[in-house]
């Protein structure tokens, strides 16, 4: 038999009792409208929490530099001066999928405006992309520093909610400027509340600028969360820009110093070394939590490449990434879509016994038929074939319905609950697999049955 | 061999649980094409069985059964359905049309299984001639519940004649219609029989039925009380 002729059977005999065949595909309505309706909210969840995970910086790597071992003294990782801001550039340009790169160079120092002071948890030189990386871009106030500042080597800063209640007694400081270590820095903006990390470190507490000028006019060390015993041999540094008590000749914003300085002469005989831009960190973020993997592997090998490592030579860098935080997101992520599949099994489940229930009564009650169309010339799968396509037409009908409603039911969610929903065309596909299934399943039983009566007794059948 | 039919020495036995129930108890018969043969016989004879059984319904346990020169008798049910569909057309008591469907499209019906290939204009164009031979040309749109008991039968006939089958089997044709329709009836088979050459074979306890067709043949417990043209 032709599909198209079992189609139209089916058809015919689906109008036959328009409220039965309404009433038997409520069932799958529901289900399927259930199943779209809910993975709709749970993609528009999972979304929101992805969004929500990626601010507290679920996609964000940090590039470190390695490990110095100087004479046996290990100063720790981060101790190698091998990341530099061309690193990052090249990292912005040929890792896919990075999104954003920021250079960080740090500082802890003391921060001063008028006649108060404060030493913030992180005092961050970094560049604009560095609020996009941690997902900071609205300020609370003002406007960002731009490219333009960090090439400029500006002074100018981004203050936290912290700093401005202890510098500024929560007056807006748009303007104003604050000294680091006697350098005058104006604030541009102040960055909009994050509160404390997962380690408890208030983020707020942070003052941002541009990472040239705090490399260059504010520190001309490295990392200064070295190895402190190290760090003391090695080059001592000041404790208290205030403080001149002390002489600090590396400082370059003090105008006197106890020492003379070099003369031209002097500077071509001893030539000083090339200043060499390294920075302390690089941090990226991934385009998605996803391309973590992939993003770790194009660094690493961009990396490679600009420094000259030969193969088999260990890496003078490493790439850290939120482990915690992404195994917390996929977990979420995972259970959210495993619940709505539970409940999508069980709607369906009992939307088709549902089908299952009136195909039964169907071929109970069209056994004179059966046995009529058997005498004619009909095959056993030919009523087979019958029933089954009643059924999937059926549970179509019933699919492309819940469609509508599952369409309509997420669009009334997010429009009278405001909750975040998301259009899935998976959902829809998977919908309309599912009820076709649901029908093959349920519908065969009943078809089954009916193709194996005897033709004899099905004519006799009252 | 012109016989249409030949029967050697069928058997038919039920078994009801652990009783057995022999219905036909070795029937032999031949029925030549074209001919118009009455079955008759008390209520339990085993007509009905013997109609099932040469309608291809049903399968003898024992015995031979050959239908226009080949041996059905081992035949499966798909290729019993397929020569169903063929060769044989069957008209019953009860007229047996699908409700809520229009006489056309249960005139139709058969062809939904059949192997030839027709396109729809030609499926039309059959089953209107067919409706049109039964004298029901201008009710091809009315449902059975808008049509009288003999034009339900006109219909049912005309269901069973639009595959152009060799044999036409009708099981108490007239038991539910009135005397002056069932002559209408009996006069319509008698004219397909004569005319299309049709071999048919009713079955009834009506000898009024009977008188119609040129042989007769009694059924009693399970045998044929006058094995007339049997080989």
């Amino acid at each position: 038999m032709k599909p198209v002729l079992l189609l139209k059977m089916a058809s015919r005999a689906l109008r036959r009792n328009v409220m039965r065949t309404l009433l038997t595909t409520l069932g799958i309505i529901i289900g399927v409208g259930s199943v779209i309706t809910m993975m709709e909210i749970g993609n528009g969840a999972t979304r929101a929490i992805r969004k929500t995970l990626a601010s507290i910086g679920a996609n964000t790597l940090a590039i470190i530099p390695g490990a110095q071992n100087v004479g046996g003294i290990n100063y720790g990782i981060g101790s190698q001066t091998t990341l530099t801001p061309k690193d990052a550039s090249a990292i912005q340009e040929q890792c896919p999928a990075v999104a954003n790169v920021a250079p960080l160079v740090r500082a802890r120092t003391q921060i001063v405006y008028g006649n108060r002071n404060w030493v913030p948890t992180s005092i961050y030189g970094t560049d604009p992309a560095f609020l996009e990386v941690r997902d900071w871009t609205e300020l609370a106030e003002g406007t960002a520093f731009t490219a333009q500042d960090v090439r400029n080597m500006s002074k100018v800063c981004l203050v936290g909610g912290t700093i401005v209640r202890e510098l500024f007694d929560g007056h807006s400081p748009i303007g104003k400027e604050v000294r680091i270590r006697n350098v005058a820095f104006k604030v541009v903006g102040v960055l909009s509340p994050k509160g404390a990390n997962m380690m408890g470190q208030d983020q707020d507490d942070t003052l941002l600028a541009p990472w040239t000028t705090i490399k260059y006019r504010v520190v001309a060390t490295s990392l200064s969360s070295g190895n402190q015993s190290a760090l003391n041999t090695a080059n001592a540094t000041e404790v208290n820009s205030l403080s001149n008590i002390y002489p600090n000749v590396t400082s370059s914003t003090n105008s006197e110093t106890l020492y003379p300085t070099q003369s031209t002469n002097e500077l071509t005989d001893v030539p000083q070394p090339i200043r060499f831009a390294n920075v302390d960190q690089i941090l990226v973020n991934a385009r998605s939590a996803e391309d973590i993997p992939i993003a770790i592997q194009q660094i690493t090998t961009v990396l490679r490449e600009a420094h000259h490592l030969r193969p088999g030579a260990l890496n003078d860098f490493t790439v850290r990434d939120m482990t915690e935080i992404t195994q917390a997101m996929s977990s979420t992520t995972e259970l959210i879509t495993k619940l709505l599949l539970y409940v999508a099994m069980i709607s369906l489940v009992v939307g088709g016994v549902g089908i299952m229930n009136i195909m039964l009564v169907s071929v109970t009650e069209r056994t004179r038929e059966i046995g009529l169309r058997m005498a004619v010339g009909a095959e056993p799968n030919d009523i087979l074939r019958q029933f089954l396509t009643e059924a999937i037409a059926l549970c179509l009908l019933g699919g492309l319905l819940g469609i509508l409603v599952g369409r309509g039911a997420s669009i009334l969610v997010s429009s009278l609950l405001k909750w975040p929903t998301a259009a899935s065309l998976g959902a829809i596909v998977t919908a309309v697999l599912v009820s076709a299934s649901v029908g093959v399943v349920f519908g065969f039983y009943p078809a089954w049955k009916g193709s194996r009566l005897d033709p004899i007794d099905a004519l006799r059948y009252e | 061999m012109n016989d249409l039919i030949r029967l050697r020495d069928i058997h038919k036995t039920y078994h009801l649980g652990e009783i057995d129930l022999p219905v036909l108890k070795g029937v032999s018969l031949a029925i030549a094409r074209g001919e118009l043969v009455a079955l008759m016989g008390a209520s339990g004879s085993g007509k009905s069985t013997l109609m099932n059984i040469l309608g291809c319904l049903d399968h003898p346990s024992s015995g031979e059964y050959w239908l226009d020169g080949l041996d059905i008798s081992p035949y499966g049910a798909k290729e019993r359905a397929r020569l169903r569909n063929r060769t044989i057309g069957f008209v019953f008591q009860s007229f047996n049309l699908l409700p809520r469907m229009s006489a056309l499209d249960n005139v139709l019906m058969p062809l939904d299984y059949t192997r030839e290939h027709l396109t729809e204009a030609q499926r039309r164009e059959r089953a209107l001639g067919m409706l049109a031979k039964v004298g029901l040309a201008g009710r091809a749109d009315h449902q059975p519940s808008q049509l009288s008991g003999g034009e339900q039968q006109r219909v049912a006939i005309a269901r069973s004649l639009i595959n152009r089958p060799e044999l036409l089997l009708a099981d108490e044709p007239t038991g539910n219609l009135d005397s002056a329709t069932s002559e209408e009836i009996l006069e319509m088979f008698e004219k397909l029989n004569q005319e299309e050459g049709i071999t048919l074979v009713l079955v009834t306890h009506d000898p009024g039925v009977a008188a119609h067709s040129r042989r007769v043949i009694h059924m009693k417990d399970g045998r044929l009380e006058d094995p007339g043209g049997a080989p």
